[in-house]
């Protein structure tokens, strides 16, 4: 009885020194697994989420202190690619943050703006060009659609314009047949 | 000389009715000459690979056959010219002829009968930079006329060892019904070789082989003499195996030189390059009579009494084309390219571009439609008549479950949708409609990833700025607090100092006042430590 | 099987190592017919990448911990008739060889620790992990022998693993009945894999 109590505090002792050591010798800083995440996110830094930002959210759902289905502009693939990533289920998109919109970007109609520079400073990807008291624009290929604009523009001069299909854009098709009625 | 050349062999291939008797019975006509020219020229700004052109005229402008109408726009792009003299009606969104059925900005021209050429002069290449020659073809809208438009210019290129081993001009022409390339061949070939020449010289090739398939041997009979003629030297007409897609570049150089260009490779890094005929003719046009591309061989064939081949300008309605030789009351559409790799035209009004090598008239007789798709059997047809040496059933499995990365393992962007593999398949899949839906998959994917990368990119770089503004504002903002600080402490010193001065002076002298008159000035001597004990309180 | 100990001459032990390897890999492979290590069998086999990630990590593990285990069975349990505590020791030892393991790696080789990531240390809970060293015991092999059959047991769930996650990799490109999508077909194809393991049973000299 007093070997095997022994023997296995022994054990203990002696393991529990081991993995001690070596994890205050192999500390490793730093998380690998945001920057993976990040990578799928879309970068619209529009915040839907409930987090500040696109890198944000990936620190938040590393940790665990957030849910996969957070985030309208990824849609539903963005989910799968996380829940892929990070062996978890899929989920539908979590409806309190929003819904999946065909991608658009932003328009100024250049008559009402009256140039108060609010809405640059919302712009998280400098894609608004202008100066005080000077006409706005925004440069459609740098806006990635995040809305932020539209909130502070005192006017409400800023529309939101879908992406238009071009011969430069568009996609073959997924392969179809037409069920036809067979004649008896 | 020519039976002594070893050929090699691609891999699969298929032999399909080819068809192309019929429109060769005839030679190439003007078409200008059988019919009036069109109402309007609804010209596509967009006709190769690459960039938009921009549009350098504006509606109501007067313009002249040749003129420059469209400029490149960055490095993979060509220029657009206009077809005939006249007026621009508008420069305006116009139906194209691509299978989306969607527009895209087009100059249109109404003619003024008189078809006045630009003033034309030969490009004297000879004597210019090899950058400055690449810009004329550039300016001249020279493009791959096989069916891909790839900028020409981009290709006119020695690559890096500084010259090429081997320049192969393509005349090869295996999809069935088209026979453009084998009519200029047979009617133009002196053009064809001469253009064949400047590549060669601007390539500085070792030898250039033109490849024609051996069921033209009319046109194979008719390039040789036109090599004995014009006394090119190193220049060698090949006749190939007719097998399709004996036409594919990368399968073309494979079975002249024996080079298989390896996945992710460039037929450059080997020493070959490889020009279509009709792109060898368009250099010949552009380079030595100084005359942009602004109009190309169509075949007219398929369901059409008179099949036959035209010189069409770019920016002519295909229906006016195809009417010349009587399309068949059950014509139900127009295919652009051939059976194999051709696309349906959204409609009849679209005009001919720089791609347009064969108008295939189409009906349900002709071309049934496709029947319903069967399961995969993993019958492995496809596989063996692949003349890239893919494995067909892979990448379908894979691209109907819409597994993308799956199929780009299996190198489905090195497939050439040749169609070979849809026309085997047994169970009737069009495997080809899953790889281009794939693909455009995969594209769609890879820009929404850079441009995510960029966002992100932005987004960083503002949150450093505006990190950087806040530290220097608090920056500024600290040096501001100390400098008034110093300043205060600066201004206040003297003025205190003055004031103290003045009020230990005032002190002084009301000391002095009651002390003096009594003290003698002896007592000076005791007096001086007084003043200070005194002054304290002050 | 236990036939170690009959062979005593040393070219008779080599292919008595063969014996033990090759059987262990095939005819005894560890999750077909074993029926072992079920869970990391069915969870981390939907992708050949992580699949063969979680076979490697597994590997490494279990040819340690039947080493170890075996030390600790003729030096520290034997001698003192402590055979019950076998379950629970050689538990403790895996876990603690998992856990060291994982920090090593994460350490030195970043790169191997993103392929193992986070299968490390799934493994602790992996039971063919401990039934290995187990059947060691009940096997009477000696230390090189259990090295070997640790090794082979491992090479063995590797191999259907991989074989597994390759299939379930084409599966999803399938057209399978909605019920039976996901798991379930899962659950089939790998009873039929199973099933033709059996037929591995027919090199009777590997038993």
């Amino acid at each position: 009885m007093i070997a095997a109590i022994l023997v296995m505090a022994l054990g203990a002792v002696v393991l529990g020194a081991a993995l001690g050591y070596a994890s205050i010798k192999f500390k490793v800083e730093g998380d690998p697994l945001v920057e993976k995440i990040d990578a799928i996110l879309p970068q619209t830094q529009c915040g839907q989420c409930g987090f500040p930002g696109c890198k944000p959210y990936a620190e938040a759902i590393a940790k665990g202190e957030a849910d996969i289905n957070c985030c309208p502009p990824g849609g539903e693939e963005g989910i799968r690619k996380l829940a892929d990533l990070l062996g978890r289920e899929f989920k539908p998109l979590s409806e309190e943050h929003g819904v999946e919109k065909p991608k658009s970007v932003a328009f100024i109609d250049e008559n009402t703006c009256i140039g108060c520079t609010l809405c640059m400073q919302a712009c998280p990807v400098d894609a608004i060009v202008g100066a005080a008291k000077q006409m706005h624009t925004i440069v459609p290929k740098l806006c990635t659609g995040c809305e932020l604009c539209l909130e502070p523009c005192p006017v409400d001069c800023i529309t939101m314009v879908p992406i238009p299909e071009t011969v430069a854009n568009w996609k073959w098709k997924y392969p179809t047949f037409a069920i036809k009625k067979v004649t008896a | 000389m020519t039976a002594l050349r070893q050929l090699f062999r691609f891999h699969g291939g298929v032999k399909p009715a080819y068809n192309k008797e019929p429109s060769t019975t005839q030679p190439i006509a003007d078409f200008y000459a059988l019919a009036p020219l069109p109402a309007e020229f609804v010209i596509p700004l967009h006709q190769s690979i690459g960039g938009v052109p921009h549009p350098l005229v504006a509606a109501g402008e007067q313009v002249k056959k040749g003129q420059l109408i469209g400029a490149p726009d960055g490095y993979v792009s060509s220029a657009v010219h206009a077809a005939t003299s006249g007026t621009v009606k508008a420069v305006e969104m116009r139906l194209m002829p691509h299978t989306s059925g969607l527009s895209a900005l087009c100059v249109v021209i109404a003619p003024d009968g008189k078809d006045e050429w630009i003033e034309r002069q030969p490009v004297p290449w000879r004597a210019m930079a090899p950058d400055e020659v690449r810009d004329a073809l550039r300016d001249a809208g020279v493009v791959g006329l096989g069916g891909a438009v790839f900028p020409t210019y981009l290709k006119v290129n020695p690559g890096k060892k500084g010259k090429l081993d081997t320049l192969v001009i393509n005349g090869a022409e295996c999809e069935p019904f088209i026979t453009c390339d084998d009519m200029q061949m047979r009617e133009q070939a002196e053009k064809v070789v001469r253009g064949a020449a400047i590549l060669r010289d601007l390539t500085q090739a070792g030898q250039v082989l033109i490849g024609i398939e051996d069921n033209k041997p009319e046109a194979i009979a008719a390039m040789q003499a036109a090599v004995t003629q014009t006394g090119e030297a190193k220049i060698e007409i090949v006749p190939v195996p007719t097998r399709y897609p004996a036409g594919g570049a990368k399968q073309l150089i494979r079975v002249l030189t024996g080079i298989e260009v390896p996945h992710g490779k460039r037929s450059t890094d080997y020493g070959v390059q490889c020009f279509n005929t009709g792109t060898a003719c368009a250099t010949y046009e552009a380079l030595e009579l100084g005359q942009p591309l602004i109009s190309r061989v169509v075949t007219v064939a398929g369901n059409v009494l008179r099949p036959r081949n035209f010189v069409v300008r770019f920016g002519t309605p295909m229906k006016d084309v195809v009417a010349l030789c009587g399309p068949k009351p059950d014509s139900d559409r127009l295919i652009m390219g051939g059976p194999m790799m051709g696309f349906a035209m959204p409609a009849d009004t679209v005009p001919v571009v720089k791609a347009t090598n064969c108008i295939l008239v189409g009906s349900k007789a002709l071309f049934p439609p496709p029947p319903p798709e069967m399961p995969c059997i993993r019958c492995g047809e496809c596989a063996k008549v692949c003349p890239s040496d893919l494995a067909p059933f892979e990448m379908y499995w894979f691209s109907r479950a819409k597994l993308f990365g799956k199929a780009q393992e299996y190198h489905l962007f090195d497939c050439i949708e040749c169609g070979c593999c849809a026309y085997v398949c047994p169970s009737r899949i069009p495997l080809v409609d899953y790889y281009r839906f794939a693909k455009s998959e995969i594209w769609a994917r890879e820009q929404e990833k850079s441009a995510a990368d960029e966002a992100r990119e932005r987004y960083e770089f503002r949150m450093l700025r505006e990190e950087r503004e806040k530290q220097e504002k608090a920056a500024k903002l600290a040096a501001k607090a100390a400098e008034t600080k110093a300043k205060l402490a600066a201004a206040a010193t003297p003025e205190d100092a003055a004031k103290k001065a003045l009020i230990a002076a005032a002190m002084e002298r009301a000391q002095q006042a009651t002390q003096n008159p009594p003290a003698p000035p002896a007592d000076n001597a005791e007096a001086p430590p007084a003043p200070p004990a005194q002054q304290t309180p002050s | 099987m236990g036939a170690g100990k009959a062979f005593v001459s040393s070219d008779c032990k080599m292919t008595n190592y063969i014996f033990i390897l090759l059987g262990a890999v095939l005819v005894n492979n560890v999750v077909l017919v074993r029926i072992l290590g079920l869970c990391p069998f069915m969870g981390v086999s939907k992708k050949l990448e992580t699949a063969l990630g979680m076979g490697a990590a597994t590997t490494f593990v279990l040819t340690l911990g039947c080493g170890t285990s075996f030390v600790i069975d003729h030096w520290l349990l034997l001698p003192n008739d402590l055979e019950y505590l076998r379950t629970l020791s050689f538990i403790v030892t895996i876990a603690a060889i998992v856990q060291l393991t994982e920090l090593v790696i994460q350490k030195t080789s970043p790169v191997l620790h993103q392929v193992l990531g986070i299968y490390l240390p799934l493994i602790t809970t992996n039971c063919a992990v401990l039934g290995i060293p187990l059947l060691n015991i009940s096997l009477r092999h000696n230390f090189m022998e259990s090295l070997l059959f640790g090794f082979g047991s491992s090479v063995g769930f590797s191999l259907a693993l991989v074989l597994f996650a390759g299939l379930r990799e084409r599966l999803e490109g399938a057209e399978i009945p909605t019920y039976f999508r996901g798991n379930p077909i899962a659950l089939i194809t790998g009873g039929l894999m199973s099933l033709a393991f059996m037929g591995f049973a027919g090199l009777d000299k590997f038993r």
